[in-house]
């Protein structure tokens, strides 16, 4: 296995697979760097640069789009969402790692088929029966929507968490005297404590960037950053392209913070990786 | 091709190191393994008895010094094509090929014919007595069983060379005793050499020819299980082997061997077992070779601090007067607060020097 | 005297306690409640209304999308765009998960593989609508060393909405491909060496086996993400021609003509068609070793 000669072939298959992942990796900052550059650019047309660098068009942005509202609508929206998710998903992930109870194979199938079903699959039917009883474009029919990945997003996660802290700690708990209360307080929250925080920064990414449930159900006083982000592109021309790029600047610094943030507690395999690639160790 | 077992006599070591940045995990590993030895690497954790394993194996790179099986050179050579058997410490079994498969995996890359690879299956699954289990998939192999496969994976190839990574370490109490006898047993009909990492010194002494005991990636001591057990060539290596009481004393007289030391005021006989270079020495002895004498003459006078029984007689801990704990047998029960005198065996006290 | 009787049978509380049943299992109501109307309702719902079109007849949604071109062509596009760029990503994935499990220090690299994930297609579109477009960086660069002589047009077309899904695909079908490649025990890999397998019969005899039906996940996982492709099929393609995809014929049924009877059928069918490919997908994974790769035991 190792050998301290590598052969020539797989040297140049080595190289290859270096190749083309940093080929990926120079695009990726390329398109970034494209959007950011345009931002600041007074004016760039045919050139490798642009003829001068301003930050009007972030005023002219904040504006034009009245990001201050749609910051603050975004806000709104996701911090329900993750307050709600948690609020719903952990005591049910709690539930379904501690009992063994009649139909949980079922339940969990009802859990794993709202991340598996994309949401433009299932939000058209969504967005359907939330317009049929008026919640449609409304604030709160967007929260709903966009709790339907996340709760189960969030009992996914935990149900592992929750299985690794031996029931036998909450058992001593009770030997000592501790009600089911005080018992929660002081023993079990401090233990799901990392994992909560964890599956919730995820949830907060994972709805900042949430497009389609949102673009399906919001009306013009829900939408948040990216789907006027959205609109704002698919109407181009209407505006000039420098201020759409300002406002995906904005919406870039939005998520990027939070993700930062989640970083420091959470692995960036476990973004897409749901609860169930847990090692086997 | 993979140097064949028919051909070779002896596997020697040329002082390989291995470095994991600055840290010398490995220092100068030199020794010399003739066909048919059974050899134990001995130490605690990491004293570098697992790198040397995977060294060997290929698994890891070494920093310096050679392999040689007779004048054939193997660290140069991948793990693919050195041609050894190795049984790993939680097996690493093929979890989605069968018993059979599995133990055939080695023939296959060799190329050698089914028809032949299929009889040598049969024949290693019978060494190992496996008979009934051919068919199955590891998962649904008990622990022991799947020792068994893997031992029969690695020898099926008749490798000059078979490496053991602490095999029985995850098995229970009674399978471990049992394992060793068919390991001791395989190996004997096998006639290559084994390879042995433990941390279980019982295991070590029951089953090779030869101990090497390391300790912070260097060779301490290399014997055979009764020179390690009865003449540990240091005061570490003594501790290993069970020597649990240190006791402080002074050098009196020496000639040769023969010392006479001083504890507490008490003159004792021992044999030094390395140069000393004040008079300060420390005297190692084992619990079972200090016993708690009827009269209090001629023994280490000590407060008896707890007793408790162990069917055939008594075993004990006490204090003596300078505060050192000594752990010794006895033939009856002494009661907490009793003065005893431990009596020590002069031919199985040894002594070494303080200065460490 | 005593007012307990303790001898008889255990009470109903006892016995659903004994099932799994008490206090604790009810947490998991409220969640199921909220799955339940905001999931399996509207599906049901939808299902329901997709069998009831303006027409008046049972199937007169299904029919019309079967018999008209600019709809059902859809079902084709899609697929043209999502089978190819789920296969292109996973035969990219594979390799190179292959090498960063070796490195000791990965959080780098798959801290900037989850970017374009965390940023969503969206912002990828947008983002490459410059950097594609005709005076973007990439043409550019390409003019500079010669590859190309004029600027070749990557926005709004098949090409554009392919590469957008390979920017956002790719690092997603490969931090889920590393995550199956760590949790197989690398004793195994090990051990295969020691009984003389070279790299390459390593990876066919050991790693392949262990890592097909991971592999079968990750491939539905990223085909569904493909397949559901809409708003860079809209921005960076040409959503009228050769990118409307399916999503994008559901979205105007139900938001420009709102037939939201048409709009479920063309959501059913949608999902209808991901089914069958997943089932077929996971029925050839059916046929290998799906146990644990860690080991038998560890």
């Amino acid at each position: 296995m190792v050998s301290n000669e590598k052969s020539v072939g797989s040297r140049l298959w080595i190289f290859a697979v270096w190749a083309t992942t940093i080929f990926f990796i120079i695009n990726l900052f390329g398109i970034i760097a494209a959007v950011v550059t345009s931002s600041f650019a007074t004016r760039w047309l045919r050139a490798w640069f642009p003829d001068g660098f301003t930050t009007k068009w972030y005023f002219s942005a904040w504006a034009e789009f009245q990001l201050g509202d749609l910051l603050i609508v975004t806000f709104q929206i996701v911090f329900a969402v993750v307050f709600l998710s948690g609020l719903i998903g952990v005591p049910a992930a709690y539930a379904m790692a501690r009992r063994n109870f009649p139909g949980k194979q079922i339940v969990l199938l009802l859990l794993l088929l709202p991340l598996l079903v994309p949401p433009v699959t299932f939000g058209i039917p969504l967005a359907t029966v939330l317009y049929k009883s008026g919640l449609g474009g409304t604030m709160f029919g967007v929260i709903l929507a966009n709790l339907v990945p996340t709760v189960p997003f969030v009992i996914l996660v935990m149900i592992p968490f929750i299985e690794q802290i031996d029931p036998r700690v909450e058992a001593a708990a009770r030997v000592f005297g501790a009600g089911t209360f005080r018992m929660f307080i002081h023993v079990l929250l401090p233990l799901l404590l990392p994992g909560v925080l964890a599956s919730l920064l995820l949830v907060l990414v994972r709805t900042i960037a949430m497009f389609e449930l949102t673009f399906l159900t919001a009306g013009p006083t829900s939408q948040t950053l990216v789907v006027a982000l959205y609109y704002a592109v698919f109407a181009a021309g209407v505006r000039a392209v420098q201020s759409i790029d300002a406002m995906a600047v904005v919406y870039m610094v939005t998520t990027l913070i939070w993700l930062v943030i989640a970083l420091r507690f959470v692995n960036p395999t476990q973004m897409v990786t749901r609860a169930k690639q847990q090692p086997a160790h | 091709m993979a140097p064949s077992l028919s051909s070779f006599k002896t596997l020697r070591l040329d002082g390989v190191s291995r470095d994991f940045g600055t840290v010398n995990a490995l220092r100068d590993l030199t020794l010399n393994i003739e066909r048919g030895e059974f050899v134990a690497l001995l130490g605690p954790s990491g004293c570098g008895k697992s790198t040397a394993l995977n060294c060997i194996a290929g698994l890891l790179p070494t920093s310096r010094g050679a392999i040689f099986l007779d004048d054939q050179r193997l660290d140069i050579l991948p793990t693919e094509e050195r041609g050894f058997g190795m049984v790993f410490q939680n097996y690493a079994l093929f979890p989605h090929m069968t018993v059979r498969d599995n133990i055939g995996f080695g023939l296959k890359m060799r190329g050698i014919p089914k028809a032949e690879a299929a009889a040598r299956v049969e024949k290693a699954i019978e060494t190992v007595r496996l008979g009934t289990q051919a068919h199955k998939l590891p998962g649904q192999l008990s622990g022991g069983q799947q020792q068994r496969v893997a031992i029969a994976r690695a020898i099926v190839v008749e490798p000059p060379l078979v490496l053991m990574d602490e095999p029985l370490s995850n098995l229970d109490a009674k399978l471990r005793l049992e394992m060793r006898q068919e390991i001791r047993r395989i190996h004997a009909g096998l006639g290559s050499i084994t390879i042995y990492v433990t941390h279980d010194q019982d295991e070590a002494l029951s089953l090779a020819d030869r101990i090497v005991v390391l300790r912070d990636g260097m060779i301490r001591q290399v014997g055979t299980p009764e020179d390690l057990y009865a003449r540990p060539a240091h005061l570490d290596v003594a501790e290993f082997m069970g020597f649990r009481n240190r006791i402080p004393a002074k050098l009196k007289t020496r000639s040769g061997d023969a010392v006479a030391i001083d504890v507490n005021g008490v003159l004792l006989q021992g044999i030094a077992r390395e140069e000393f270079k004040g008079d300060d020495v420390i005297a190692a002895i084992r619990p079972d070779d200090l016993f708690a004498g009827e009269t209090n003459e001629g023994g280490i006078p000590a407060v008896v601090e707890a007793m408790e029984y162990r069917g055939r007689d008594f075993f004990g801990s006490a204090r003596a007067k300078d505060g050192t704990e000594l752990f010794f047998r006895a033939s009856r029960r002494h009661a907490p607060g009793e003065t005893v005198a431990l009596i020590a065996d002069p031919a199985r006290l040894l002594v070494y020097g303080a200065a460490q | 005297m005593s007012s307990v009787d303790y001898h008889s049978n255990p009470g109903l509380k006892a016995r659903l306690a004994a099932r799994g049943l008490d206090s604790v299992t009810l947490l998991v109501l409220p969640a199921i409640a909220l799955l339940v109307g905001l999931f399996v309702y509207p599906f049901l719902y939808g299902l329901w209304l997709s069998f009831n079109p303006k027409d008046g007849s049972l199937l007169g949604n299904y029919f019309k999308f079967f018999s008209d071109p600019f709809l059902y062509d859809t079902i084709g596009t899609t697929l043209k765009l999502a089978v190819p760029v789920t296969i292109l990503n996973l035969v990219f994935a594979v390799p190179v998960a292959f090498r960063v499990r070796l490195m000791k220090n990965q959080r780098l690299l798959t801290t900037i593989l989850v970017l374009p994930i965390t940023l969503g297609t969206v912002l990828v579109a947008e983002g490459m609508l410059n950097y594609l477009g005709p005076q973007g960086w990439a043409n550019r660069i390409m003019m500079l060393f010669g590859i190309i002589s004029s600027p070749v047009k990557l926005t709004n077309n098949y090409w554009g909405v392919m590469l957008s899904l390979v920017i956002t695909g790719f690092p997603f079908t490969f931090l889920l491909t590393l995550s199956y490649i760590s949790g197989i025990d690398p004793a195994l890999e090990q051990a295969a060496a020691t009984l003389g397998a070279k790299a390459s019969a390593r990876f066919r005899h050991i790693f392949l086996p262990l890592l097909i039906p991971g592999l079968a996940i990750t491939f539905c996982l990223s085909f569904v993400q493909a397949y559901s492709v809409f708003p860079s099929a809209v921005l960076l393609g040409a959503p009228a021609g050769p990118t409307r995809v399916i999503s994008i014929a559901a979205y105007q049924a139900a938001f420009e003509e709102y037939d939201y009877s048409m709009a479920s059928a063309i959501a059913m069918i949608m999902g209808a068609v991901q089914l069958v490919v997943v089932a077929f997908v996971l029925q050839i994974r059916n046929l290998f070793y799906r146990g644990p790769a860690g080991g038998a035991k560890g």
